[in-house]
């Protein structure tokens, strides 16, 4: 699913999650959570944690515990073998590295372009602006399976299937990293210090560098962090693109769920390692992940 | 196409080329930024999703991509009269239903509940998310797992309260409710942090003054928070409504079968897509079931904005 896009609305209002909720008095809300609320997210937590709860439990387990009543719902002494297996069988190791590859150009590379032309969006004026940022925003909405098959036309014609490149280069094209930056930029890029530099005789080059990208920076971390993790979870068009000679871990991840491996607690090791890398980003990262989709839903 | 003019490098120093050199060269500035986006945004972005329509008319077969035979219609017909289409598009319907309405009613809930004053507000906000963290192929892998008929944990759950054991393969609506459920966990906190950026941009004087008036809780959400958040509401609802229809790494990876069950009784528009495509090596009648979704989405995106017109229109009337 695409579904880093922003809404419509053009509401700018106070919605860094990173401040307190401003407090509304002492007559008006935000109620103070009472025992019911914390019960319910309470369970929330616990239903969204609970997936990853079993992948290791299953993962640290054998087949045969897996086919057990009642079933056994705390880790077991496995994981080490299981792992080796599946480092044996399914070449995680290197799908782990082809996905880092992939998913880190994807992300400097969609944060360079998308800054680059968020800028031009927000503060130059050129014919055709508004058109080009139509033609952008308009095709952010569409899936892009829809045109696989052209593109595995086009990469098959180019001798790149199979080739990381292959789902690196499409992977660049994000409408919604330009439509983002264009919209950190709009909010926090007074025109007065393009103005200024521009007086002091700075070329555009030069403003860029020097005016721009300090002020864009956190907006690009943000960008950078979303990109990571839809670059590294992308799904169909690797599979497409890409086979168990050169897999990404999730085509890795297709392969193990494909049938050839039989031993669901190799199956779930897989996905443990696979999931690990964006788990830990989110573990160290998650506030600001939260703060960027709170952003883009309101900055709109 | 729409490649904006040339590259002009970006390269002016401040060091005094003529006034009317610069002049040029400052008009010409912007479309260098721009220029790498469109650059393979035409190539990547644009140009596949156009061709589409025309690769739809020709016969092109997987081994031999550079191979184009023109054919006309003939994708389409035979696409209308293959009975597993029809399948198809009934269960992407179905199981866009059932993942689309549950995830958002449950999102909104959970969002107003999150926008009350907490403890522990960031971890709560990040813990609802973490589902968002996983890939469609980790978090199939683990409900097909859940989802086992015969010793999976939700059939033993199921057992406790003396029901089943549900068949959540081979039943037609047990296992679309499994596969909705994997969208539904994956996408419920991301969208409940939308709304609750939404109701975080409702003035607060509102409720102060619904609060005055004696309103409930319940009726300051109905009369306060609803109506604030009808932008952000049609936009989860589009968005989702997209998602669930180019639905397919969960139903691929329920069971590991392109056919989306042995009855083909949860296989989506997008797996079938990948079957013709990739299965059966036949890339034009996947572009043509690729077109046939195109079109799907724009109806239903219009008749989104349909109704949420008439509802207004509706409402300003009252």
């Amino acid at each position: 699913m695409t579904a880093l896009t922003a809404p419509p609305s053009r509401r700018a209002a106070a919605a860094d999650p990173a401040l307190p909720v401003r407090r509304r008095g002492r007559s008006g809300g935000p109620r103070r959570g009472g025992r019911l609320t914390y019960a319910v997210l309470t369970a929330a937590v616990l239903v969204s944690a609970f997936p990853f709860y079993w992948t290791i439990v299953a993962a640290s387990r054998s087949n045969a515990d897996l086919a057990k009543a009642p079933p056994s719902l705390l880790p077991g002494p496995n994981l080490m073998h299981n792992l080796r297996q599946v480092l044996e069988e399914a070449d995680i190791g290197k799908a782990l590295l082809n996905s880092l590859i992939v998913s880190g150009s994807i992300t400097v590379g969609t944060v360079l372009c998308s800054t680059l032309a968020g800028f031009a969006f927000a503060k130059l004026r050129f014919r055709g602006r508004g058109l080009l940022l139509t033609l952008t925003v308009s095709t952010m909405m569409i899936p892009p399976q829809l045109a696989v098959i052209p593109l595995f036309m086009l990469i098959a014609r180019l001798h790149w299937v199979n080739q990381l490149q292959a789902v690196v280069l499409p992977g660049l094209v994000s409408a919604f990293g330009v439509f983002f930056m264009r919209q950190v930029l709009v909010q926090s890029l007074p025109d007065e210090l393009i103005e200024a530099a521009r007086v002091d005789g700075a070329s555009t080059a030069r403003i860029f560098r020097s005016v721009v990208l300090p002020i864009a920076r956190p907006g690009m971390a943000v960008l950078g962090l979303l990109t990571f993790m839809t670059a590294w979870n992308d799904f169909f068009w690797p599979v497409v693109a890409l086979s168990s000679q050169e897999p990404t871990v999730q085509v890795a991840l297709r392969q193990l769920g494909g049938g050839y491996v039989h031993d669901q607690s190799v199956i779930m090791a897989g996905t443990l390692l696979g999931t690990l890398p964006v788990l830990l980003v989110f573990g160290l990262l998650g506030r600001q992940i939260v703060g960027g989709i709170m952003q883009g839903a309101v900055k709109g | 196409m729409t490649r904006p003019a040339p590259a002009t490098a970006a390269a002016g120093t401040g060091t005094g080329p003529p006034p009317a050199a610069r002049r040029v060269r400052r008009s010409l500035a912007p479309y260098a930024y721009v220029a790498p986006f469109f650059t393979l945004f035409a190539a990547f972005g644009l140009f596949p999703l156009l061709y589409t329509a025309f690769v739809s008319l020709h016969r092109v077969e997987l081994q031999t991509p550079g191979v184009m035979e023109w054919r006309g219609l003939d994708n389409y017909t035979a696409l209308f009269s293959d009975s597993y289409f029809w399948t198809a598009l009934r269960n992407t319907f179905t199981i866009g239903v059932l993942s689309t309405v549950p995830q958002l009613a449950m999102a909104l809930g959970l969002a107003h509940l999150l926008n009350r004053r907490l403890r522990a507000r960031t971890f709560f906000r990040t813990a609802v998310l973490l589902p968002y963290a996983t890939s469609v192929a980790a978090a199939t892998l683990v409900f097909a797992q859940l989802f086992g008929r015969d010793f999976g944990i939700v059939n033993q759950l199921l057992a406790l309260a003396g029901i089943g054991p549900v068949d959540w393969q081979t039943g037609t609506v047990a296992s679309q409710l499994a596969v909705s459920s994997i969208v539904v966990w994956r996408w419920t906190g991301y969208n409940a942090l939308i709304y609750l950026a939404g109701m975080q941009s409702i003035p607060s004087e509102l409720y102060e003054a619904a609060e005055l008036d004696g309103a409930s809780g319940w009726r300051q959400f109905v009369h306060v928070t609803l109506p604030g958040l009808r932008p952000t509401i049609v936009f989860t609802t589009v968005v989702s409504t997209i998602g669930a229809t180019q639905l397919f790494g969960e139903p691929l990876l329920f069971e590991g079968s392109v056919s989306g069950g042995i009855s083909h009784q949860y296989q989506t528009l997008g797996l079938y897509l990948y079957e013709q495509g990739w299965g059966f090596f036949h890339l034009g009648r996947a572009a043509a079931i690729a077109w046939v979704m195109f079109l799907l989405i724009l109806i239903l995106v219009g008749a989104n904005a349909f109704l949420v017109r008439s509802r207004s229109r509706k409402e300003a009337v009252r």
